[in-house]
């Protein structure tokens, strides 16, 4: 249970470090090739797990590109796949968030004397609201996630068996009663950090 | 003394499209400007222009003489404050939003919540600082935008029509304490409208401005009772354009023909001179015909037919037939004394002084009075 959080925790902070910049980023630029890379996200944001499981094996496999640095069947080869599944959908919902204010009060936020980067902190908080909501769906996203981590982590008991391939696993073997348990952990893990987002925003709110 | 600040031979291009082209535009030290002009004017772009937050294609703007590049150092944006047309709001109390200027330029503690607690005051809405600024009414919200721009003490203050989004009853209360609050700290202040009266109100200065073009800048008196061409009359309410042939110069009273009336002036223009004789429909008064008149010191007395009475309420428009279309403004109590039904005939009067007189071929004069 607490490998599923580590990994995922790891994953989704890596994808808001990296996707949050880059979402800003297009939020708030137009350049030549940025329909591109809006359509590459929006693609990217519907993109079926089990395909970016294949894509990442295959990168790690020895005999892939990256085969020698041997991750394959490492927590880090199921920390890589789920970073490339959250990715797109931070990206995607930090640009669709700053997109969403309005054009005037960016104005306003550097006619009140904001340098660059107390703007760019303004617009975060302005449109955290959106932010919050795609860190959460992130994060539902890759904790519930099976087949990509079967794929590249391989299920190995102690070093790379999460919540989810536990379950799989346990159902196959016929232990229904241990596969419900780890389903109730699950879910349980799902809504209280539901309820942790919806706190945070709530409050935003009031 | 140099202006605060100055525009030169600046050109916004927006999308292929000239929004802005301003010859020259001083601001000084504190006067309010304010810049007149219908919507789609590049009223608003004239602001942006001033708070560096657009790029002009072309010309320069000097800030206390020195001339700033872009991108414009944060030191002298600081010294600039704006606000919107509509409050803008940040997430957070009132509190907050007004304290967000002074959190940027690294004020804290104490001092912080001194300076916010004083500008609330100012604003008269001290007791709503723990409210949400989302959830406060369109007048508070808009009283909370102004804090928020006074906050740091600006050079400064840019309003676009801070006034057009309100109710009338909460306009009419908060025109005239900005009003006061503007010359009470003696803020420098380019303010944005598309309304004359509220244009003539706070005004030191009027900036006419047109598809991006200034029409004429000056002294508010002057503009609004000596506009330089028929844009500018229009603009400020002077309903009455009429054209017209000066056939007779005595010193600098004139006499003009306009269809087959005369009218007198106060004009330097020789006999010939195709000219347009503005009225302001204010200065007109009806009387009935019929009604002995007394000796009046008006020079001009207009025999018509009103065609149309509109009522505004507390006034009445008349429009006038004497040959060429008169707009008058009477009282709601002239029209219930005299008795005042379309199709009667009744005599305009005004004084020689009360036509303004105008090259029909004039340009766009701009006096720096």
């Amino acid at each position: 249970m607490f490998l599923s959080l580590e990994v995922s925790g790891l994953a989704i902070l890596i994808a808001v470090i990296l996707g949050i910049p880059f979402g800003v980023f297009l939020g708030l630029h137009r350049f030549p090739g940025r329909n591109l890379i809006v359509t590459l996200v929006n693609t990217g944001m519907g993109f079926p797990p089990v395909v970016v499981g294949l894509f990442v094996f295959l990168l790690l496999a020895r005999s892939g590109p990256l085969g020698s640095f041997n991750l394959l069947y490492t927590p880090w080869a199921m920390i890589i796949a789920q970073i490339i599944i959250a990715l797109p959908l931070v990206v995607g919902v930090t640009m669709a968030g700053i997109q969403s204010i309005e054009e005037k009060l960016k104005y306003q936020i550097l006619a009140l004397g904001a340098s660059g980067f107390q703007y760019l902190l303004k617009l975060l908080k302005e449109g955290q609201l959106i932010i919050l909501s795609a860190l959460a769906a992130g994060f539902g996203s890759i904790i519930s996630e099976v087949g990509a981590v079967m794929m590249v982590g391989g299920n190995i008991k102690g070093q790379t068996r999460v919540l989810t391939t536990a379950i799989v696993l346990e159902t196959r073997q016929g232990e229904y009663s241990l596969a419900i348990a780890l389903g109730l952990i699950l879910l349980l893990i799902a809504l209280l950090l539901n309820l942790l987002f919806t706190y945070l925003q709530q409050r935003r709110l009031s | 003394m140099n202006p605060l600040m100055q525009l030169k031979n600046i050109e916004v291009v927006l999308e292929k499209r000239k929004i802005l082209e301003i010859e020259t535009l001083d601001i000084n030290c504190g006067e309010i400007l304010t810049i007149l002009g219908p919507t789609g004017s590049g009223k608003s772009t004239i602001l942006k222009l001033l708070a560096f937050l657009i790029k002009p294609q072309q010309g320069e703007i000097f800030w206390q003489g020195q001339q700033v590049h872009f991108p414009a150092p944060l030191s002298v944006r600081r010294l600039i404050s704006m606000t919107f047309q509509e409050p803008l709001p940040f997430q957070g109390t009132v509190f907050e939003n007004v304290a967000y200027g002074l959190r940027i330029r690294g004020v804290k503690g104490k001092e912080l919540k001194r300076k916010v607690e004083e500008a609330l005051e100012l604003l008269g809405i001290e007791h709503l600082k723990n409210h949400s600024a989302r959830r406060i009414s369109g007048g508070e919200a808009q009283r909370m935008a102004l804090a928020r721009a006074l906050v740091f003490h600006p050079l400064l203050l840019l309003l676009d029509e801070p006034l057009a989004s309100l109710d009338p009853l909460t306009k009419d209360k908060l025109k005239p304490e900005l009003y006061r609050i503007l010359k009470q700290i003696g803020m420098t202040c380019v303010y944005v409208t598309h309304d004359q009266e509220e244009a003539y109100f706070f005004s030191d200065r009027i900036a006419v401005l047109d598809q991006g073009k200034i029409l004429q800048v000056g002294n508010k008196e002057r503009v609004f009772f000596k506009p330089s061409n028929a844009k500018v009359a229009k603009f400020v309410g002077t309903e009455n354009l009429i054209p017209a042939v000066v056939c007779s110069q005595e010193n600098n009273l004139v006499s003009l023909k306009a269809g087959d009336k005369t009218l007198e002036a106060i004009a330097p223009f020789p006999p010939g001179k195709k000219v347009i004789a503005c009225i302001r429909p204010e200065e007109i008064t009806l009387k009935k015909d019929g009604v002995a008149l007394e000796r009046v010191s008006a020079r001009n007395q207009l025999p018509g037919t009103i065609t149309s009475l509109d009522s505004f309420g507390p006034v009445t428009k008349a429009t006038l037939d004497c040959g060429f279309t008169l707009k008058v403004l009477i009282t709601r109590r002239s029209v219930f004394d005299l008795n005042l039904k379309p199709g009667d005939f009744v005599v305009a009067t005004f004084k020689a002084t009360a036509v303004h007189v105008f090259s029909e071929d004039e340009g766009g004069a701009n006096d720096q009075l």
